[in-house]
């Protein structure tokens, strides 16, 4: 086996120094209460070829080529070559945690630029080296809300990424002091905040940014109402680029800003590995989990970097930690810090422009063979309308030509009957105009046959 | 780390067994020994109580933080918190470079001064360190 | 002939500066493609619209140059040995790295549907089947995103299951010699932590289990082989004592490696147990992570297994969200996928071999214990599995510490091994060599270790100011932590 470089003599000589017979001699200590008697039912080895082969297989029924007309928290945008060819450096993928800071510079800077380019884009002043997802980043800012303030009943917003929704309960199942409130859609597919004035003590209102309707929430009145409950504001997005033209969440009141960073310079993946990222105010970083980089010197004054603060992490702390959190999304934050290098603040800030002109584009072209845009609020580059009648089959054909043509939303808001004909769709700048008008096109076809 | 006769032990404080000293006379002003300190390595971080919190003996009231680790400080005696030295908040390397002057921790009012007769004098802290050895 | 003379590794090179990102580059330069809408432009409400993120703009060459020198400060598996024990710092196959960039997966949109993904649902299904039978247990679920959060869904799943049957628990046994993130993840769900001392042989003994076992108990977490590389060799009875007061045992799969073929989980009693695919499936760390965390479980926990899961019908696959009792989502989709295929493609590149692969992993470590045992301390001398625990006692007389043995190490050309883990061993020096290193570069590393316990006694201080062979020397870390700076425009 080519990962084994033992050979027979090495085993033989290696086994006269042990003191053992033979391999299974080592492993002696296991009582046979625990042993393994069958051998492992597990396909033969495959060659390197016959892998390939039969991966790639896999690999052609997987739904790569479709013409995909939605994001829902994950988003296809251009990748440069240079992202992955550089991302894709043994000395980054190979290394472990920068536990030894001295051979592991390299990581150490990454991650630093990493957290100031997130600041930077966020508007709040501290930045993690990442989290595991979109998902588990907003649940760990629910709990972190709930650590500052000393509060523990929740208003989440209806209009949040409903899977991330589902993992916050997740996380919160086994915490009976937990109240969790949701806060209704209201009329111009806004969250409707007001329910917060008879909310005793909130820790944190949780609100997502264009949220899952595509649609820009109230920010600083949010913010408003949650600080005078006394609780904080968690602005979570799922579309980092909306950014690139918005005002940042931090700059706007919020006090912990969580997302999902895929659009970043990493693939869709069928959904992982992404990049959870999290914001903060200084005044909370003793409760921020995960993992952070600080600028120091060496002994002779060179500028030097190391993971710090590591009081609050499990590996310190364990029962008291902030959070169990050890791997993070490391590679994908470097992979996403190249992206932004590459991009830089004009490219993106371009980028972003043409997202928003695409889904304009289409939105109106789509108000013209009968769909109903769900509110006139701005929304960035996904937005939700009403379906002519018998859209569901003609969503359908088009599944047929490998074209996803939205999401419909009644199954994911099956209580919000204003959704109920409510269609999800998405544009970002991987289209064109003309792949726009093919897809107008065919839906007329579609509508008419 | 410092040999135990290398330890700076001020007489006139009272010790207990988790290293904290505290004066014998108002303020009751409440640290951590040479011995900490020095067990401890370079402090990063000291979390204080807030004024008017009480405390029973023993109970935890606040911590200590190196780069590598957390150490809670325990209160020798019942009471409550009437200061906390402020300074730490930006250097808290002074519980290191002057544990028993400008790196004091707490003020307390003890609710109940007898229990400070518990306590170990400097001569019984020494020989504590001596056998224990910690 | 087992050469054990020291031979240096490390060598010097030529090393270039660079500076941060924010000081380098002009506004108006770009690093990619930009794409044009030809299209009128639209505009945001005047309160919403912002001036973007203020980052620098670079040419393609300037991000080029820019990462390839920091990769050059930095040191992987690639580089050389990375004996850091509890990490399982193996070989990470290029193939595997291949196959997860296929374009098919690449640009897979995770809600697309399932007639159109079945490649997608084929892997991920037999992935789980393929766990499910290393471990000897009955399902898999592959959606944690890394060890930690595969433990936090176990004891999850464990609170489930004692909240489904009426139970009120609130404690969880750990063994003193348990990673840190079990007792935080026992935390996260409501439990306090029970320590279960550990045996005067370095595993925990049936008689303590007795003592500390009541009906306010959820269960145990323990890891097999522990963390100073001994199996557990009472876990059985010890499961057999939890499961008759009530209790559920989660076991930490961080040390797999150790036992794969050897050690049947299912039949030790284990309720549920999490991988780390980073570690036992040879998928790559990138500094940090993505690692994938699945989770593994017996009958008793099966309908608490995340959902939505995969299921075959006939020779289609497809998403069931119609699971009761499930714990629900613990991702935003369905896991880390593309690191869960470079799992695959890795077991299926080993098959049944995986089980010689803990022997060696196994041998490699014994090697090592023997070979280091008379110069360096071995807290529990006893036949170890994957891993080895040392100390810095025989040094210590020199003012040799196991930080400067680590530091020195550096300087030779290797990772040092983990350093003052487990807690339970003061100055702790864990090794674990794994069953990718050959016998030369295993003989390398321990003369390396033979020659610092060599300068401990003739010169201390080449270690206590090492390393100087990298690029930056020993870090301020106490400043670092007194006056964070976290980000390039903090003062």
């Amino acid at each position: 086996m080519r990962y084994l470089p033992h050979t027979p003599e090495d085993i033989w000589e290696m086994l006269d120094v042990v003191g053992a017979k033979d391999l299974d001699d080592l492993f002696e200590t296991i009582p046979a209460s625990c042993r393994r008697e069958r051998p492992l039912d597990l396909p033969a080895p495959m060659s390197e070829w016959e892998l390939s082969r039969h991966i790639e297989s896999l690999a052609a029924k997987s739904g790569g080529d479709w013409q995909v007309f939605l994001g829902a928290g994950s988003q296809a945008h251009h990748i440069p070559v240079l992202v992955p060819y550089l991302a894709s450096r043994s000395e980054f993928v190979t290394s472990y945690t920068p536990y030894q800071p001295e051979m592991s510079q390299g990581t150490l800077q990454a991650i630093f630029e990493f957290q100031t380019l997130i600041s930077r884009l966020t508007g709040l002043e501290v930045t993690n080296a990442s989290m595991y997802d979109g998902s588990t980043a907003l649940a760990e800012a629910a709990l972190m809300a709930q650590r500052v303030t000393k509060k523990s009943t929740l208003a989440v917003s209806a209009l949040i990424h409903p899977h991330w929704r589902q993992v916050l309960e997740t996380y919160l199942a086994p915490r009976q002091d937990v109240t969790l409130i949701t806060l209704p859609m209201s009329s111009d597919g806004r969250t409707d905040c007001s329910p917060l004035k008879d909310c005793e003590a909130p820790a944190a209102l949780l609100l997502q940014s264009p949220n899952f309707l595509g649609v820009f929430e109230d920010i600083p009145a949010a913010a408003q109402a949650v600080h005078a409950a006394g609780g904080l504001l968690v602005s979570s997005f799922s579309e980092p680029f909306a950014l690139g033209l918005a005002k940042s969440p931090g700059s706007l009141g919020a006090d912990i800003v969580c997302g999902e960073a895929q659009s970043l310079g990493l693939s869709q993946g069928f959904g992982g590995p992404t990049l959870g990222v999290m914001s903060c105010k200084m005044d909370y970083v003793r409760q921020i989990p995960g993992r952070l980089v600080g600028q120091t010197e060496d002994l002779d004054g060179q500028r030097g970097f190391v993971l710090t603060l590591s009081t609050r992490e499990q590996h310190i702390r364990r029962s008291r930690a902030v959070s169990n959190i050890c791997s993070n999304a490391g590679h994908c934050a470097l992979t996403a810090a190249m992206f932004m290098a590459a991009i830089g603040g004009s490219g993106f800030r371009k980028t972003a422009q043409v997202n928003l002109d695409l889904a304009e584009y289409c939105k109106k072209g789509l108000s013209e063979i009968g769909f109903r845009p769900l509110s006139t609020a701005p929304t960035f580059n996904e937005f939700a309308l009403h379906a002519p009648a018998g859209f569901a089959a003609v969503h359908k054909k088009l599944q047929e030509r490998n074209i996803l043509a939205g999401l419909s939303l009644a199954r994911w808001y099956p209580d919000i009957s204003d959704l109920s004909d409510t269609w999800l769709f998405g544009v970002t700048e991987t289209k064109t105009k003309a792949d726009i008008d093919a897809l107008l096109a065919a839906l007329r076809q579609e509508v008419r046959s | 780390m410092k040999d135990i006769k290398d330890l700076n032990l001020p007489e006139g404080l009272k010790y207990d067994v988790e290293h904290e000293w505290i004066a014998t006379a108002a303020p009751f002003r409440i640290g951590v020994s040479d011995f900490a300190q020095d067990a401890l390595g370079d402090l990063t971080y000291v979390e204080l109580p807030e004024v008017g919190a009480t405390f029973a003996k023993g109970d935890e009231f606040g911590t200590l933080e190196s780069t590598k680790s957390v150490s809670p400080l325990f209160l020798p005696v019942a009471g409550e918190i009437t200061a906390v030295n402020e300074k730490l908040n930006d250097d808290p390397g002074l519980v290191n470079s002057d544990p028993y002057g400008e790196g004091w921790i707490v003020e307390i009012t003890p609710s109940d001064a007898a229990q400070l007769e518990t306590l170990m004098d400097v001569a019984a802290y020494r020989k504590h360190l001596e056998t224990a050895g910690h | 002939m087992s050469g054990n003379a020291f031979k240096q590794v490390g060598a010097r090179g030529l090393i270039l500066n660079e500076d941060l990102l924010w000081e380098k580059g002009k506004k108006g330069r770009s690093g990619m493609s930009l794409p044009e809408s030809g299209l009128p432009p639209a505009s945001l409400p005047a309160e919403l619209a912002g001036t973007g993120p203020d980052w620098p703009d670079l040419s393609e060459q300037e991000v080029a140059r820019h990462y390839t020198r920091l990769s050059t400060w930095n040191f992987g598996v690639d580089t050389g040995m990375y004996p850091l024990g509890s990490c399982t710092m193996k070989y990470n196959p290029k193939i595997n790295e291949a196959m997860a960039a296929l374009p098919g997966f690449a640009q897979a949109h995770p809600l697309l549907p399932a007639e159109a993904t079945q490649g997608e649902l084929r892997l991920l299904h037999e992935l789980e089947t393929y766990l499910a039978e290393i471990v000897g247990l009955k399902a898999a679920s592959l959606q944690p995103g890394a060890g930690a959060h595969g433990e936090l869904c176990g004891m999850l799943m464990i609170a489930a299951y004692h909240r489904h049957h009426g139970h009120r628990k609130t404690k969880v046994l750990l063994p003193d010699t348990a990673h840190g993130t079990n007792p935080a993840s026992a935390s996260m769900c409501g439990f306090s932590e029970v320590k279960v001392p550990l045996g005067p042989k370095g595993f925990m003994e049936r008689s303590a289990i007795e003592k500390l076992m009541d009906d306010d108990v959820a269960g145990l977490m323990v890891t097999n082989p522990n963390t100073l590389g001994l199996f557990e060799c009472e876990l059985a009875e010890i499961i057999e004592l939890v499961h008759q007061r009530g209790g559920l045992v989660y076991a930490d799969g961080a040390n797999l490696n150790a036992i794969m073929g050897y050690a049947d989980l299912g039949k030790m009693g284990v309720d549920v147990v999490h991988y780390n695919v980073h570690k036992t499936l040879s998928t790559p760390h990138g500094g940090g992570g993505p690692g994938a965390g699945p989770v593994a479980v017996g009958e008793t926990l099966l309908p608490y297994l995340p959902g939505p899961r995969v299921v075959k019908n006939g020779d289609r696959y497809e998403w069931n969200e119609d699971l009761p009792l499930s714990i629900g989502r613990m991702h935003s989709f369905y896991g880390q996928f593309r690191v869960l295929v470079r799992a695959y493609a890795y077991i299926l590149s080993m098959g049944a071999e995986l089980k010689k692969a803990s022997a060696l992993a196994v041998l490699n470590a014994n090697y090592i214990k023997e070979k280091l045992k008379g110069t360096f301390e071995l807290p529990f001398d006893q036949p170890c599995m994957h891993e080895c625990v040392f100390t810095d006692a025989k040094q210590q007389p020199y003012k040799i510490s196991t930080l400067d043995i680590a530091k020195g190490l550096i300087d030779m050309g290797f990772h040092p091994p983990t350093v003052f883990f487990p807690l339970v061993v003061s100055n702790a020096i864990m090794i674990e060599p794994t069953e990718t290193e050959s016998k030369e570069d295993i003989d390398a590393f321990i003369a390396a270790m033979l020659e610092i316990a060599r300068k401990a006694e003739s010169s201390p201080e080449t270690l206590t100011s090492a390393p100087v062979m990298t690029k930056v020397r020993r870090l301020d870390e106490t400043t670092a932590a007194r006056h964070p700076r976290l980000t390039g425009d903090m003062r």
